[in-house]
């Protein structure tokens, strides 16, 4: 089992956001996560990435085999789980490219392996720059810095394509992405699904998953799954909303 | 009087200088016996103590330049003509052969002798400087930086003044004038450097700038010092039509360090730009006070100062822009962003705004933060640990101001060096914000 989240209850700032979610995931999967807003999908993705604020209150989660709760932040992403941020951060002063090669060099050295010498690094990111369609310049720039919505997205699967994650959680990578952008993105997912890498897709949208198909879809609503099927349910959603599933929740 | 003004006087005394610094050095040493010792009420000084100096016992002068200790001091790599002083001392040994145009007062011509006399004390105010005025009476040697109407000094000039442990405290009075004739162009570094035996001694740093018509000058003053030492030194710059200041400072080190950045705009069209960082860590204390007199219309001043600010450490930066009431068409910004990496830290931020004049743009700010969690979490989120997120946002946040350092040797310089003050991250963990 990659994920097997089992009745997962949290909460951020005092309010109960997870309220009982439950979700297995084996190796290789790719199950799309939908929902109306404020039914808890980000905070789902946040509290599995352990972001300080984020409490799980009840249930459990075991990420590998592991308990991952009871890892710290940095030790999850080592372990494997990687979270492309909805808004990723700016980080002005810190170069991309540093910030790269810090990320690459803390999963090395969990996995016992010497830090990448820094040509062998600028070769790869500059190789993974162009499989997102991201200009080298933007090494240099400071994280994020002034990048467009669309290049903090595709900056987010290049640091997924050089982590090479476990388990990726895409937290609504689409959104305002253009049809180009969308592209760019499902295709750097879809060279990434190898039959033993695992994906949740979280996203408002049907439209992501004409271009990474799900093998589930689940719906979460009032933090908890309400309803799950295959490709088919997201088609669905997007012709009759959400709002039939509404009196399911509990 | 104050023991330490009395102190300074028979310093004074001792100095054997050249006669035609005779009438400036009587002016400063009455300027300075006059002047009343700083309080908590003095304005200028109200946040800082200067009892450090009144401690500071024993003070003497250095006997010789001491060859050994340099050698603990790295340098700037450039090719520069270089001057290299120890405790106020020149060392010949050390330095370059001197082109025409930059000159020791020590060895100055008559007619250097006399553009000296001309400018020096003239651009500063000792009567609002109270050290200038000690300056004026501690002139003996110092550096002339003169270049003629049209003509760029081929290199830049590099300062270096390295304090050293002696015996005995030791003062070192250093003096820098620099005259552009309009239409010229230079390049000074000045370093203040130290090895890092922690004693009590004193710098007074005085350097003034004439910048002619269209003329432009780019300066550095990186004061990297010990943790006892005191320093107090001033930038004073007056600048002439269409002249240009880009100025960059930095500052570590010091129980005392109290920096004065004096700015002119005397001709319309000028222009300053100045970015300063400071690192005061441990029980140091740094105080920046920066000054910008938009006297005529059409000037433009642009000043972005950071600092980080760690364990018991105290930094000032007091910004004031002052301009007058036919100064017109100004446009003056200045920035003032803190990070506060302990509990104990302090800092004492203050733009100082007074505008007289109805047509300009004036923008301030100051912030004083923590590093913001989110970033913290973003890196942690790719691995990196919290204690290397910790040292890469620290560096990250003066990082800006070091990328637009236009000389790469000082650049090259700083960081590894500013890198390795937050090397050791384990004691900013576990303090505010970041448990």
């Amino acid at each position: 089992m990659m994920l097997n989240i089992k009745d997962l209850h949290a909460k951020v700032e005092e309010k109960d956001i997870l309220k009982g979610l439950s979700i297995e995931v084996k190796p290789g999967e790719v199950h799309a996560i939908m929902g109306p807003n404020g039914s808890g999908k980000s905070t789902m993705g946040n509290v599995l990435s352990g972001r300080p604020g984020y409490e799980a209150t009840a249930g459990s989660v075991t990420f590998k085999g592991h308990d991952l709760l009871e890892m710290e932040t940095e030790e999850r992403a080592r372990e494997g789980l990687f979270l492309a941020f909805q808004y990723p951060v700016e980080i002005p002063g810190v170069s991309n490219m540093e910030f790269l090669k810090a990320a690459v060099d803390a999963k090395r050295k969990h996995q016992g392996l010497d830090e990448i010498s820094s040509v062998d690094f600028l070769k790869l990111a500059r190789e993974t720059c162009k499989r997102v369609n991201l200009d080298a310049s933007f090494l240099k720039r400071g994280v994020n810095e002034g990048f467009s919505g669309g290049e903090k997205k595709r900056n987010e699967i290049m640091q997924m394509m050089l982590l090479e994650p476990d388990l990726c959680i895409l937290d609504e990578t689409d959104s305002g992405l253009d049809i180009d952008a969308l592209q760019v993105v499902a295709d750097g997912v879809n060279a990434m699904r190898d039959g033993k890498r695992s994906f949740l897709v979280v996203t408002h949208y049907q439209r992501l998953l004409d271009y990474i198909v799900p093998d589930y879809v689940h719906v979460l609503a009032g933090g908890r799954i309400v309803k799950s099927g295959d490709k088919s349910l997201a088609l669905e959603l997007e012709a009759k909303g959400y709002g039939w599933l509404e009196n399911e929740v509990v | 009087m104050t023991d330490f003004q009395q102190t300074a006087l028979e310093l004074a005394a001792e100095q054997q200088t050249p006669a035609w610094l005779a009438a400036l050095r009587q002016q400063g040493a009455s300027t300075w016996a006059a002047a009343a010792w700083p309080g908590r009420k003095t304005e200028h000084w109200k946040y800082i103590s200067l009892a450090p100096l009144q401690q500071c016992e024993q003070l003497g002068w250095s006997s010789e330049s001491d060859d050994v200790a340099l050698d603990a001091v790295e340098q700037i790599e450039l090719d520069a003509i270089r001057l290299v002083f120890v405790n106020g001392r020149f060392n010949a040994a050390r330095s370059s052969a001197l082109p025409a145009g930059v000159v020791r007062f020590a060895d100055a011509n008559t007619e250097q002798q006399a553009l000296i006399q001309q400018h020096l004390g003239k651009v500063v105010d000792s009567e609002r400087h109270m050290f200038a005025a000690l300056s004026n009476a501690w002139a003996a040697d110092g550096v002339l930086l003169h270049v003629a109407r049209g003509h760029k000094l081929e290199k830049p000039v590099y300062i270096v003044n390295v304090s050293t442990a002696q015996a005995n405290p030791v003062a070192a009075s250093q003096r820098v004038l620099v005259v552009l004739e309009d239409n010229a162009e230079a390049e000074l570094i000045e370093h203040y450097a130290s090895d890092s035996v922690s004693q009590n001694g004193f710098v007074n740093s005085l350097t003034e700038v004439v910048v002619g018509n269209n003329a432009q000058v780019q300066h550095y003053r990186i004061n990297l010092e010990q943790e006892d030492l005191l320093h107090v030194g001033g930038v004073h710059v007056n600048l002439q039509r269409d002249a240009r200041f880009h100025g960059f400072t930095l500052a570590q080190g010091s129980r005392l360090k109290r920096i004065d950045y004096q700015v002119n705009m005397l001709g319309e069209g000028a222009h300053l730009e100045l970015n300063g960082v400071y690192l005061p860590r441990n029980r140091q204390v740094i105080d920046y006070h920066t000054n910008v007199e938009h006297c005529v219309p059409h000037c433009t001043s642009n000043e972005v100062f950071r600092g980080i600010i760690g364990d018991s450490a105290k930094a000032v930066f007091n910004g004031r822009i002052h301009i007058h009431p036919q100064a017109q068409k100004t446009l003056a910004e200045l920035s003032n962003k803190n990070l506060l990496t302990s509990r104990t830290a302090e800092i004492n931020t203050k733009p100082e705004l007074e505008i007289y004049a109805d047509d300009v743009r004036c923008a301030h700010g100051a912030t004083i933060s923590q590093l913001d969690e989110t970033s913290l979490y973003y890196l942690q989120s790719r691995g990196v640990t919290k204690a290397d997120a910790i040292t890469m946002l620290s560096f990250g946040f003066i990082n800006e101001l070091l990328n637009q350092v236009p000389e790469q040797a000082v650049q090259d310089y700083l960081r590894p060096r500013l890198v390795s003050l937050f090397g050791q991250p384990s004691e900013m963990v576990g303090q505010i914000g970041y448990e």
